[in-house]
């Protein structure tokens, strides 16, 4: 382990900080397109049937694949990486949206419109906050897919710590491949902890110990 | 009352839902200050026909006009900060404290800080509910309490008007009664119109001044409850108020020539005693009311002062009494009940305003009307019941 430390710090720094760099951009580009188009989507059911299904498609692409495909279109390197990620990371965060909004108590929503709020001023005050839960609990479920995808975005040029692990496979050498494989269980778990505690500090409270 | 204005009426209005419609041909005027209650079952309309007024629904036929101004004018969202809005389910912001709910609608209409604090301890305490509860959230409130900050919430900005959409239809009968009692104080102090939905008839005739009753989208009677009481539009209205109801209504309202029996037994002044007696045993009665040749009512006159004064040469004339209980046919039966019951009077004759004798009240025929009051009119519904003086009687027999 220390030896693997000296062999590769400096190395494994880089990476991670690349892997972090490509899962951190898709996810932030999954959030900013799939929440607001989650909630466009509960203003048209009809439309939002196809849409889902659509997001459903693309999931079902193997994502080796997904990758290889990006080429074309972008060449190597980390734009196609993070343009493949961010497909993948929609589908959560957007059904979670959609659902999350769908499911708002709609005496709330009809109290809010009945009492003079405006539709914008309804979806963020009232139902944006009552569907915080569900719509961090997709982000969060995003982040741990993307963040364990992204390794095989060394497999288009994109870097990250996935260059450990193929170049462990190609040396047949084990040290390579856990060395890869555990920082990023690592950056999975420490991801899901910080997304958990920004869930906690987003989601409304609605008792006064909880303050 | 009557010099009030009138704060909404509805002309011709429909609302089409999908080819079919779910209110059609209603003509409403609501004055201020009035407590309007809407009643029907469900799926009759009156939701639709109450959510049109705060634009929540927008009629496809006729017109709304609020405040003299057809509400199509008004921009919606305005519309609504001025109508207060109460729901079932209270509608509270559960993420939202007591005082930030309650001041929802002064926040939207941009309200200074200072203002928006004085405003929600001035509601909490017409809630009735104490300052430490601007705090807490609604979760943490029993669910008369919510609804009590839901209707308070309603008069945040003032409004004049407030909707309310079966306010306490999930409420137990207890907290039920108290909130409505608060509803309708809040209504008679502040002088707010309030329009209110409800399926409910105790809690429509115990609060409103105006009720509209509806049925499949049509309104089928229009007027105050006393009227509705005594005047049901037709057997709808009564189904909906119930035997009960209308037996009570009537008892209040019956007057005595509604019950009278007609053509009581009665002699004329000229007539021999021996005539009176006759007479007597021909009706099964013992005493005789006396009238003049034009039958106007004079006195009366009884089988024993027959007896003690029996002579040939005697007519009717003679031995009359005069000091007679009688009532006016006009005069409500609730007064006149009591004064034959409680004072052991047989029976009083009724005249009309000329003093003509035209009936007579006996205790027998108030037996009647207060045995309705009591079981209903289709007291035999129940066999058991039915048999139920007889097994009594018998048992009496056997002892």
């Amino acid at each position: 382990m220390i030896d693997f430390l000296n062999q590769h710090g400096s190395e494994l720094i880089i990476k991670t900080w690349e892997q972090i760099y490509i899962a951190g951009f898709s996810i932030l580009l999954g959030v900013v397109v799939a929440v607001p188009l989650g909630i466009l989507l509960t203003r048209f059911p009809k439309t939002a049937k196809y849409v889902m299904s659509i997001s459903s498609m693309l999931q079902t692409i193997p994502s080796l694949a997904l990758l290889a495909l990006m080429i074309p279109i972008f060449g190597i390197g980390t734009l196609p990486s993070i343009v493949a990620l961010f497909i993948y990371s929609l589908l959560p965060i957007l059904r979670n949206t959609y659902i999350g909004m769908s499911k708002v108590n709609r005496n709330l929503v009809d109290a809010a419109k009945g009492m003079g709020m405006t539709t914008m001023q309804s979806i963020i005050h009232v139902e944006v906050p009552m569907a915080m839960p569900i719509i961090m609990a997709g982000i969060r479920l995003s982040t741990i897919y993307v963040i364990s995808w992204s390794t095989l975005a060394s497999y288009i040029g994109a870097g990250g710590l996935g260059d450990f692990i193929f170049n462990g496979l190609n040396l047949y050498n084990p040290s390579l491949i856990i060395g890869g494989t555990i920082p990023v269980t690592l950056l999975a778990i420490l991801a899901d902890y910080l997304l958990g505690k920004l869930e906690k500090h987003l989601t409304p409270t609605t008792k006064r110990s909880e303050v | 009352m009557a010099t009030t204005k009138e704060i909404v009426s509805f002309r011709d209005v429909a609302k089409i839902y999908r080819g079919r419609p779910a209110v059609s041909d209603v003509n409403i005027t609501i004055k201020e200050g009035e407590f309007v209650c809407f009643i029907g079952t469900s799926g009759s309309g009156k939701t639709t026909t109450m959510r049109m007024i705060n634009r929540m629904l927008e009629p496809t036929k006729g017109t709304i006009i609020f405040k003299g101004k057809n509400i199509r004018k008004y921009d919606p969202v305005r519309l609504r900060r001025t109508i207060g809005y109460v729901i079932q389910n209270n509608g509270l912001m559960p993420h939202m404290t007591i005082k930030d709910n309650i001041t929802l609608v002064p926040k939207l209409l941009k309200w200074s800080q200072e203002k928006m604090d004085k405003k929600a301890h001035e509601l909490i305490k017409l809630a009735e509910l104490p300052d430490s509860y601007l705090d807490m959230f609604p979760a943490e409130l029993s669910g008369g309490q919510q609804q009590r900050i839901g209707v308070v919430r309603a008069l945040a900005a003032d409004q004049d008007i407030i909707l309310m959409d079966e306010p306490f239809g999930a409420l137990d009968p207890i907290t039920r009664d108290n909130l409505q009692d608060l509803v309708k104080n809040l209504q008679e102090t502040l002088g707010k119109t309030i329009v209110f939905v409800t399926h409910d008839m105790d809690e429509a005739l115990k609060l409103a001044t105006h009720i509209v009753i509806m049925d499949s989208g049509k309104i089928i009677q229009d007027d105050t409850p006393d009227n509705i009481l005594q005047h049901p539009a037709n057997d709808f209205v009564k189904d909906l108020l119930g035997e009960e109801r209308l037996l009570q209504a009537q008892q209040n309202t019956l007057s005595v020539g509604d019950i009278m029996s007609k053509n009581p037994a009665h002699i004329t002044l000229g007539r021999s005693l021996s005539e009176a007696i006759w007479e007597m045993s021909r009706h099964h009665v013992d005493s005789l009311l006396v009238t003049d040749d034009s039958k106007k009512l004079k006195g009366y006159i009884d089988l024993e002062t027959i007896n003690d004064h029996y002579s040939k040469d005697l007519s009717v004339s003679d031995i009359y009494a005069n000091n007679l209980i009688k009532v006016r046919k006009d005069s409500f039966l609730r007064d006149t009940s009591e004064r034959i019951l409680k004072q052991g009077y047989k029976y009083v004759p009724v005249v009309d305003k000329d003093n003509t004798l035209i009936g007579i009240v006996t205790r027998a025929s108030l037996v009647n009307v207060v045995y309705d009051a009591i079981w209903g009119k289709e007291e035999l519904e129940n066999p058991e019941d039915a048999n139920l003086p007889v097994s009594i009687s018998k048992g009496s027999e056997n002892a």
